[in-house]
């Protein structure tokens, strides 16, 4: 049994329809990176895993379980955290308490503390600013934050929206340097990404996305020598 | 001298009755950008509430409190979930026409089954007059100082120090992201409307000792002080629905021990409205960061 296991996912907004049919699938242990164009579905197809849209057609199976039918704050108990597009963190409280709300569901509250300095140790300017206002941290150190946070939901599948978005090179190679830690640590990754690049560099698999559909898929090396994935994602 | 100091234990009394009931406006605000107009009245029905479980049941003071903030809290939860959750994504004023009519409701159905006529409120506290220098203090001053000030102490704790005191901040700041944390957004807003709705009936014991006639229309008036209170300190901000309130409390005091009474409400609004023409976004408000 796969952990995540997507089939047949639509998604609609109103009359557009945003996904037409998506498979998916993700092992125990793997990082698995859904990259293609502005508009494709990326974030449709990540939120309609923690189920913050509802799907219009198809099943979602997480673990055996499925998710259709849930709530979003069920799915995060059963163990899929999501990164959000933006990193919404929540600017009107501190670094910390943004951290220990992200535990609210969880029933281990005797590991809290234990989760709260391996965090800290993941990112250690986090640390140094656990009292401050979120709204104040840079940009990088936000994106930290929401990667922490889903951290301390303690899950077993972790959902990641553009975590480079916005961010300056070197701060790209130290979060997707973490993203890899994080994972041979046991967590598995379905990483969303326009910097296909790196994307791949990082990712054992990879899907590619086009207006709803998944165009292609492959092992990740695989895909980064695809001359029409070259072409379109990694400027020839 | 002795003369303000004495006006200054009146504010206090006035104040800490509009600041349990301002708070209610604050928090449903801060998770719903919505103003409850129904609130007046939630405070109305808890003093109804109060004055059954003491004139009816005979209850002394503590229970009759316990007893009307739980009725009213329960009461808050099932308006919002029969009557604002199925709008949560209509249009503005669907929310606050629904707000305004389940107002109506309540004073209707007040009116409908305990009648037009007033309610003598039984005392529950022993009165007697402390004298410290030159200012009198009777006990049911000091009760409703002490009751209100212990309660919005164990608000400011709960909204600061806790976990759902922070989920209901983070629902504040945006509630999209809130499922991803594993809460439950529903929930956190019923349990808001519980606290502004016990709250309330707190307010409304405390009203109906110091004042004990109680009417179907109780709320009204006293409503609107509230929730300009509430504005004034700056909505959706915690202290500022308290600080307002005692701002509020302090301008009508004051206002009535040097003009005529019918001044008192004209003049003590007129000023809180031109603080907010300086001030829109009230004394401790920030201003809204658009979001979309
Ligand atoms: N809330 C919404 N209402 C209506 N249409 C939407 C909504 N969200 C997304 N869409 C549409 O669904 C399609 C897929 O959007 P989605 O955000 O999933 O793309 P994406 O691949 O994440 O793009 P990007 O790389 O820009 O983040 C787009 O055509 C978009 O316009
Ligand atoms: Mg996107």
């Amino acid at each position: 049994m796969s952990l995540l296991e997507v089939r047949g996912l639509r998604v609609h907004y109103g009359p557009i329809q945003a996904l037409h049919g998506i498979d998916l699938v993700v092992e125990e242990g793997e990082i698995v990176t859904l990259i293609g164009a502005n508009g494709a579905g990326k974030t449709t197809t990540l939120r309609a895993i923690s189920r913050l849209v509802p799907p219009s057609g198809g099943t979602i199976r997480f673990a055996g379980v499925d998710l259709t039918q849930l709530p979003p704050h069920q799915v995060v108990a059963l163990g899929v955290s999501h990164v959000p597009e933006g990193r919404g963190i929540f600017a009107n409280l501190t670094v910390l308490e943004n951290l220990l709300l992200a535990t609210y569901g969880r029933r281990d509250r005797a590991r809290v503390h234990q989760d709260l300095e391996r965090v800290f140790a993941l990112f250690p300017r986090l640390g140094e600013r656990k009292g401050q206002l979120a709204g104040t941290l840079s940009g990088g150190e936000q994106q930290m934050l929401a990667v922490g946070r889903a951290l301390m939901t303690r899950s077993r599948l972790m959902l990641l929206d553009e975590p480079s978005m916005g961010l300056a090179p070197v701060l790209v190679e130290e979060i997707f340097a973490t993203l890899a830690a994080i994972n041979r640590e046991g967590t598995t990754l379905l990483l969303v990404e326009q910097n296909a690049h790196q994307a791949l560099k990082l990712a054992h698999r990879g899907y590619v996305l086009e207006t709803g559909r998944i165009q292609t898929a492959g092992p990740a090396a695989a895909l980064a020598q695809d001359p029409q994935v070259r072409q379109a994602y990694l400027g020839g | 001298m002795p003369f303000v100091a004495q006006q200054m234990v009146n504010a206090l009394q006035l104040g800490s009755i509009y600041a349990l009931i301002a708070l209610g406006y604050t928090l449903v605000y801060g998770v719903l950008r919505l103003i409850n107009f129904a609130h007046g009245d939630i405070f109305m029905v808890g003093a109804f509430f109060s004055f059954f479980a003491a004139a009816v049941l005979g209850l002394p003071f503590l229970p009759t409190l316990l007893a009307s903030m739980a009725a009213t809290a329960l009461l808050g939860v099932m308006i919002e979930r029969l009557a604002y959750r199925p709008l949560r994504h209509a249009p503005r004023v669907s929310a606050v026409i629904t707000a305004l009519g389940v107002g109506l409701f309540l004073e209707h159905f007040t009116l409908a089954s305990v009648g037009a006529q007033p309610r003598l409120m039984p005392p529950l506290i022993a009165s007697a007059v402390y004298q410290a220098g030159p200012v009198r203090v009777t006990t049911v001053q000091l009760v409703i100082f002490l009751v209100a000030l212990l309660l919005m102490l164990i608000l400011d704790r709960f909204v600061n120090r806790t976990l759902t005191g922070m989920a209901m901040r983070a629902v504040s700041w945006d509630k999209s992201v809130v499922p991803l944390m594993g809460i439950s957004v529903d929930r956190i807003i019923a349990l808001t409307f519980a606290i502004g709705s016990g709250l309330a009936a707190a307010g409304g014991l405390l009203y109906a000792t110091a004042y004990p006639v109680i009417e179907p229309y109780m709320g009204v008036l006293v409503g609107w002080k509230a929730f300009v209170a509430a504005v004034v300190g700056g909505i959706g901000v915690i202290r500022g629905a308290m600080l307002g309130a005692f701002v509020l409390g302090g301008a009508e005091v004051l206002v009535a021990a040097f003009l005529p009474s019918t001044y008192r409400d004209f003049i003590a609004f007129g000023l809180l409205l031109l603080l907010l023409i300086f001030r829109p976004q009230g004394i401790l408000g920030r201003r809204e960061v658009q979001k979309v």
